[in-house]
């Protein structure tokens, strides 16, 4: 070949790929073809529903998977139906029959049957297959024995099926929110086809979850699962509402780093972030502000104390401490994703009055550390544990700060990764500790269980008894209206003793492409999937 | 030379088993375990989770099970990602090696010429310069290079994407932030190399025979002026392929980098272990093959 035909064919080549590489940007070919591309922080822990613990896992598997009742894409609080297509309670809220739809059906075509749900129930509560979240299903009559196996006869649990297509719950205490439970992805139904098939019930770590081999019953199904790279669900033929779904396909990417995800973003190759850094929300703010979304979630950051400790468990002192923060501060200047100011534990709601209890009043704050006998050449001396996200760095520097202004107080912080932090914690080998909590579900009680002496998630050595009746007090009272008064005084009791400051209530902050259609903003942002379409919009 | 590979690699075993073992001690004296998370879970199903990964057992007896395993061909499962550890491994490593080699190219092309040329023209602007752009390549971390190619280069040019993984024109970003360091280190070494060799009676002889330059340079002053570089770039090929947690989580490549550094955070003991064994196994084959190349390129050694 002649040298000047070899630099042409070179150049023709280099010419190809240059054009065939140009063409429409990633995005608008998804959403021509109706794909959804979401950013979804990490790799997921894994696609069972019944193993899995965290919000990145729930994003996948509420589009593979459906309980008995669904969320409404816009209003918070309405149940649509799901795999059930009616539901009844008794008068105190105890005794619940879900009618199962006769189309429900399986990604394979198998019918979706009571038997499936007595099996996951069942799964999930076997003291062998040591759930993580089996707590979630204690609600149901008999549920915590056998999962703690005190006994090993399942009918002794409140779950019963008359017929394929009627499921009786028995519970425990009056759970008026029992549907929202059903939308949590602990209480959605597994295939016992396909999970026997691959293993024995209590048997985790089986292949039943693999592209190749999983069934599911929602309004998608898995195609691909390329770890660490992406998870692929397409449209499911055998839903029952597939005329609904107007999307093909879902794209999950795990970008854990959150400015290479908005990168990816802003380059045109998300319709949505995970997330967005605090640097990057102002950035967002006045450059791309159409895109840009703050929206309530259902948590509050505080800060826990270790009421054990011998300077902490004087109260005025814990009160000093909360009363000297300025948490409009913190969310203007270091924050600055619209969080609100909390003055409680539980987030407010319109049906729900969170005491007011906490305010910033430095001058009080003072005196208070005063009458616990500090001031003077007594200084406070105090260590607030942190964890090593940038963020925790600058909220510490801050509370320090403030600490050392308004009370003259000496705080050190200490930085520990995120398991020795927790470690610490458990142990209650800290002081002061940063701390958050994200609700399971929307009822006060997901923020004020954890309070009893005793639970895992307590962590500040607090315990009342007090507490403990008021809250079995709300269980067993039927009137919805009057169970939330109960929790209101449960949660006044609470913090008039401090075991935490109460900080901020959360906001989700992330990008959403103009192009998605049929996502609104929602309290626990578990967007069904169903209801999201893609449309070219001009500005594209 | 046969017996030298056979002593070498069972002294390799040795070494790999020897980090096995320490990395094993080590990251169960971390505090926390796999299954420690936000959300406390009971201490009932904590003790289930437990007894199924066996690490309820003495740390002899947890390691006495993992080698069991491990005679088998099995590395375990991770407690983390509910996956076996042999499927995670396979699934990140082909993205590894890719880059890695991509890299290493990447470093060889623009590394040894450069320190060649160095050499050649030394203490010239040439040597100068050179050196300058070397030592800002080992002085600058991947993390500052790695977001500027994606803000800058990606977002200019139509075929490349900022992070992502889909096609070959993928691989070029993350490629070249991880070959440039090498690069960088390469080019001093190959430099310091030259300068020695240059320096030799035997290149002067040649000189005064009249040899060509260009023909002293390619066929008696780089084969014995490389060997550094040679020594160097086993062990560095093998860093390349084990990936890079900083390249992969910036540019989203699905590579084994992050294993190492999650599954230290996450305490997944199990991923840990089967990550230290790979690496390891990888640092002692290149370190290998490496000595095997000096020796084809230094005939003293072979004697």
């Amino acid at each position: 070949m002649h040298r000047a035909h070899l630099i042409h064919l070179l150049l023709g080549i280099c010419a190809l790929v240059l054009v065939g590489c140009k063409g429409d940007p990633p995005i608008d070919t998804y959403t021509e073809q109706k794909i959804l591309v979401l950013g979804n922080s990490t790799e997921p822990q894994g696609l069972d529903p019944q193993i899995v613990t965290g919000v990145i896992e729930s994003n996948i598997i509420r589009a593979l998977f459906e309980g008995l009742c669904v969320e409404h894409p816009s209003k918070q609080g309405i149940h649509l139906p799901g795999a059930a297509e009616a539901w009844q309670a008794n008068d105190d809220f105890t005794e619940w029959t879900f009618h199962l739809r006769r189309d429900g059906k399986w990604s394979d075509g198998t019918p979706l049957t009571t038997e499936d749900f007595l099996f996951s129930y069942q799964r999930i509560l076997h003291p062998d297959f040591g759930a993580e979240y089996a707590g979630m299903l204690y609600y149901i009559k008999g549920a915590e024995s056998y999962n703690k196996g005190e006994t090993k006869d399942f009918s002794s649990v409140g779950v019963s099926a008359p017929d394929p297509y009627t499921l009786k719950i028995s519970l425990k205490a009056s759970i008026p929110f029992l549907p929202d439970l059903t939308k949590h992805y602990t209480w959605y139904p597994v295939p016992k086809h396909t999970i026997l098939k691959h293993g024995k019930m209590e048997q985790r770590n089986t292949p039943w979850t693999e592209p190749e081999n999983i069934v599911s019953n929602g309004p998608f199904l898995l195609r691909e699962w390329r770890l660490n790279d992406y998870i692929f669900a397409v449209k499911n033929p055998h839903y029952w509402d597939k005329k609904t779904v107007r999307l093909e396909g879902i794209r999950f990417l795990p970008v854990s780093n959150q400015y290479t995800e908005a990168r990816m973003f802003f380059n045109e190759q998300l319709h949505a972030t995970y997330g967005l850094a605090p640097e990057m929300i102002e950035h967002a703010s006045n450059h791309y502000k159409k895109y840009l979304r703050q929206e309530t979630y259902l948590g509050t950051n505080f800060i826990r104390f270790n009421v054990t400790d011998p300077t902490l468990k004087e109260l005025k002192v814990r009160q000093a401490l909360a009363l000297s923060l300025d948490s409009e501060a913190i969310i203007t200047h270091i924050l600055k994703g619209g969080q609100k100011p909390a003055y409680g534990i539980v987030p407010p709601t319109e049906d729900y009055h969170t005491p007011n209890a906490v305010c910033f009043d430095p001058i009080r704050a003072k005196q208070l550390l005063q009458e616990a006998g500090y001031g003077g050449s007594k200084k406070l001396r105090v260590t607030l544990l942190s964890t090593d996200k940038e963020v925790s760095k600058r909220l510490s520097e801050a509370y320090q700060d403030m600490w050392k202004k308004h009370l003259d107080a000496e705080v050190s912080i200490e930085q520990r990764e995120w398991k020795t932090y927790l470690n610490r914690m458990s142990e209650l080998d800290y002081q002061l500790a940063l701390g958050g909590w994200i609700g399971d579900y929307p009822d006060p009680t997901t923020f004020l269980d954890i309070w009893k002496g005793g639970d895992g998630n307590n962590r500040t050595g607090w315990s009342n008894k007090d507490y403990e009746l008021l809250l079995a007090k709300a269980e067993q009272t039927k009137d919805p209206n009057a169970r939330l008064r109960i929790l209101e005084q449960a949660e006044a009791l609470f913090l008039s003793e401090m075991p935490i400051i109460p900080l901020y209530w959360y906001t989700t902050n992330y990008l959403l492409h103009t192009s998605v259609k049929g996502w609104h903003p929602l309290l626990l942002n578990n967007h069904p999937y169903k209801f999201v379409d893609l449309e070219l919009s001009e500005s594209n | 030379m046969l017996r030298t590979i056979v002593s070498r690699l069972l002294q390799g075993i040795v070494v790999v088993f020897c980090l096995l073992l320490i990395t094993f001690v080590l990251v169960r004296l971390m505090p926390g375990d796999p299954f420690s998370g936000e959300k406390a879970h009971s201490a009932h199903i904590i003790q289930k989770n437990k007894e199924r990964f066996h690490l309820d057992k003495s740390y002899p007896e947890q390691f006495a099970v993992y080698l069991g395993l491990l005679m088998q061909g099995d590395m375990g499962d991770s407690p983390v990602k509910e996956q076996p550890v042999a499927k995670i491994i396979k699934h990140s490593f082909p993205a590894s090696l890719i880059l890695g080699i991509a890299g290493i190219t990447i470093a060889i092309l623009i590394g040894i010429p450069a320190g060649i040329l160095s050499a050649l023209k030394k203490n010239s602007y040439i040597d100068y310069g050179t050196m300058i752009i070397a030592m800002a390549g080992i002085s600058i971390p991947s993390f500052v290079i790695a977001p500027l190619l994606a803000g800058h280069i990606a977002t200019r040019v139509p075929f490349l994407k900022v992070a992502g993984w889909g096609d070959p024109f993928d691989w070029i970003l993350p490629a070249l932030t991880l070959g440039l360091g090498t690069a960088a280190y390469l080019a001093r070494i190959t430099r310091g190399g030259m300068l020695e060799v240059l320096n030799q009676d035997y290149i002067r002889t040649a000189h005064a025979k009249g040899v060509h330059p260009i023909i002293v340079v390619t066929k008696h002053a780089i084969r014995g002026g490389i060997i550094p570089a040679v020594a160097y770039i086993g062990p560095a090929f093998a860093a390349l392929i084990t990936g890079s947690f900083i390249i992969e989580t910036i540019f989203q490549v699905p590579g084994m980098g992050q294993h190492f550094v999650n599954a230290t955070k996450d305490r997944d003991y199990f991923l840990l272990q089967g990550v230290v064994i790979l690496f390891g196994s990888l640092i002692v084959f290149a370190n290998l093959a490496a000595d095997i190349a000096l020796v084809m390129l230094n005939p003293r050694i072979r004697a």
